[in-house]
């Protein structure tokens, strides 16, 4: 399968690999907001930390982990470049084809674009839902 | 020492033609290039003459007569041909069964042997698709269990393309022929490798491929037993009539003629091929157990093929290890390097989780394997599988002791 240039210097060189804390240290903090999609068995998982600043509502580091391919890998660590730094309104509007675009993804691997837009808005809601904004139900509709 | 890469570790899939083979090869290309059913002229006596030297060769191979072996285009067809050619012996159901009669194979099979069978089901014959246990080998109680009155053919692998697990052949062979029921087996991954004698084994029909035993692609054969019972098997291509009217088509003389030398030279080296090789692939699979945890050899420990081994490391996805390992050919269950995005059924088969599916390695060494090359595949494994393992959410969960099984994941 071939690659382009941007996925392999990503997935060689990957961007803000790692986290905040474990698991649990992270559950009960405020100002990190935590998404983890996808699952063992469909092959790819991604784990996105964000921390934000309470004050101006911009997300000041992002953190990722991921199992799954090469594309995953990539789309995974260019949302942490892309998030830092960034409004939480600017974050929710990442748009998985932005991702494609930008990494020249296959058709096949459309869908660790989506995995990424999905895990970008997963830590964003946990974030909001921590700090008590509300979260709407369908994810879908308002990143339209 | 340097190794030279890129290093060939995907010997099950194809192995290079022996330069011996070649060299054997070349003059039916040029000087004797006769048609072998030409019987007017000494080009297509000639032709005819290295044809049927071949024939010997691969009868040996396998202890079965010349006149027993049918040439074709490889295992696919050799498959097609026993699988489809024996049971439309049968045009209308046997005693006692409404269908067309009763087919009896494994989940675990090479899909050359799965799609002739679903075939068949569509045309009226009842085929039961048995799973194998954990350790990948389908066993003769297995087969027993499921054999009826209206059983007509079984057709299991010799040794599995995937794992390098070995069925129970012979056993099969002999329970088959208790009861009177044809018994094919597609030995593309143990002829050559292991020794085979078709009689001895109770074997009717077996299929084999010159690409797999440092020959030629484009090459098979089937052998078709000719006496208790004999086989006749229905032509699955009609035209001319040759091949005794199993094969019709004009023969590849040459990949035949290196068909007959690579048989020769794996019936002359099998032996202490199989055991180099087994001490390699136990120095690759000591080498990756001992320096990583969470590794998994899939299939049964021991009764495998010296040259193939299948790995799950554990917590790092297949397609993204061959990425970090690009100057080893191999292969993954991973659904990322499949065309249908699903992961391997053999792995699924043997109850192999889905996870542990998607990391798997299949390496299978071969003639040309030397331990330098194992080696540097040893350590290029370890350094990607840790680095790997550095970026995965589920390596950091299973150190913080969460079952990953029980997390409630969102599949897509």
């Amino acid at each position: 399968m071939a690659y382009s240039e941007k996925v392999i210097d990503h997935y060689e060189h990957p961007r803000n690999v790692g986290n905040f804390g474990s698991t649990r240290d992270v559950k009960g903090r405020k100002d990190i907001g935590v998404g983890l999609v996808g699952a063992p068995e469909c092959g790819d998982v991604m784990q996105l930390q964000i921390k934000v600043d309470h004050e101006t509502g911009t997300i000041k580091d992002a953190r990722f982990k991921c199992f799954g391919c090469g594309s995953a890998i990539a789309s995974s660590s260019l949302a942490t470049e892309w998030l830092r730094g960034r409004s939480l309104k600017d974050g929710l509007a990442i748009k998985n084809t932005e991702i494609v675009e930008e990494l020249s993804l296959p058709p096949v691997k459309i869908h660790c674009s989506v995995l990424a837009e999905d895990a970008i808005r997963s830590a964003i809601d946990d974030y909001r839902r921590k700090n008590g904004f509300a979260v709407p139900d369908d994810k879908r509709i308002e990143s339209n | 020492m340097a190794v030279k890469t890129p290093i060939y570790m995907d010997n099950a899939a194809t192995t290079r033609v022996d330069p011996r083979v070649l060299d054997v090869m070349l003059p039916y290309f040029s000087e004797i290039y006769g048609n072998a059913a030409s019987r007017n002229h000494q080009f297509g006596w000639a032709a005819e003459e290295a044809v049927s030297r071949a024939r010997t060769q691969a009868a040996d191979l396998i202890g079965a007569g010349p006149k027993e072996i049918i040439w074709t285009s490889g295992s696919t067809e050799s498959n097609n041909l026993a699988i489809k050619g024996a049971a439309r012996m049968h045009e209308k159901a046997p005693p006692g069964s409404e269908g067309r009669g009763h087919i009896i194979t494994s989940a675990i099979e090479h899909k050359a042997v799965l799609d002739p069978c679903k075939r068949l089901a569509k045309e009226g014959f009842d085929v039961t698709f048995l799973s194998p246990g954990s350790d990948g080998i389908v066993t003769v109680d297995d087969i027993a269990q499921a054999i009826r009155d209206d059983t007509i053919l079984v057709t299991i692998m010799w040794a599995n393309n995937e794992i390098g697990t070995i069925n129970q052949i012979p056993r099969i062979g002999e329970l088959c022929h208790e009861k009177g029921i044809i018994f094919h087996t597609d030995a593309t991954q143990w002829v050559g490798k292991m020794p085979t004698d078709v009689t001895a084994d109770g074997i009717d029909l077996l299929s084999w491929s010159g690409h797999k035993i440092y020959g030629p692609n484009g090459v098979g054969a089937l052998y078709i037993r000719r006496r208790k019972p004999r086989v006749r098997l229905v032509a699955q291509i009609d035209g001319g009539g040759h091949e005794r009217g199993f094969r019709s088509g004009t023969l590849n003389v040459p990949a035949i003629v290196g068909f007959g030398a690579a048989c020769e030279i794996c019936q002359q080296e099998m032996q202490d091929e199989a055991q180099r090789l087994f001490v390699l692939r136990r120095r690759l699979e000591d080498g990756v157990t001992t320096a990583l945890d969470a590794v998994q050899i899939n299939g049964h420990p021991d009764k495998r093929l010296p040259h193939v081994t299948n790995i799950s490391f554990g917590y790092v996805e297949g397609e993204s290890m061959m990425m970090s390992i690009s100057d080893i050919a191999c292969s993954s269950g991973s659904a990322c390097t499949s065309a249908s995005l699903e992961p391997s059924y053999v792995l699924k088969g043997l109850g192999v989780g889905d996870d542990m599916a998607h990391s798997s390695l299949r390496l299978s060494l071969g003639r040309f394997t030397t331990e330098e090359e194992v080696d540097y595949t040893v350590e290029k494994i370890v350094h990607a599988v840790k680095k790997l393992r550095e970026l995965s959410p589920l390596y950091d969960m299973a150190m913080e002791g969460i079952d990953i099984t029980k997390v409630q994941w969102d599949e897509h």
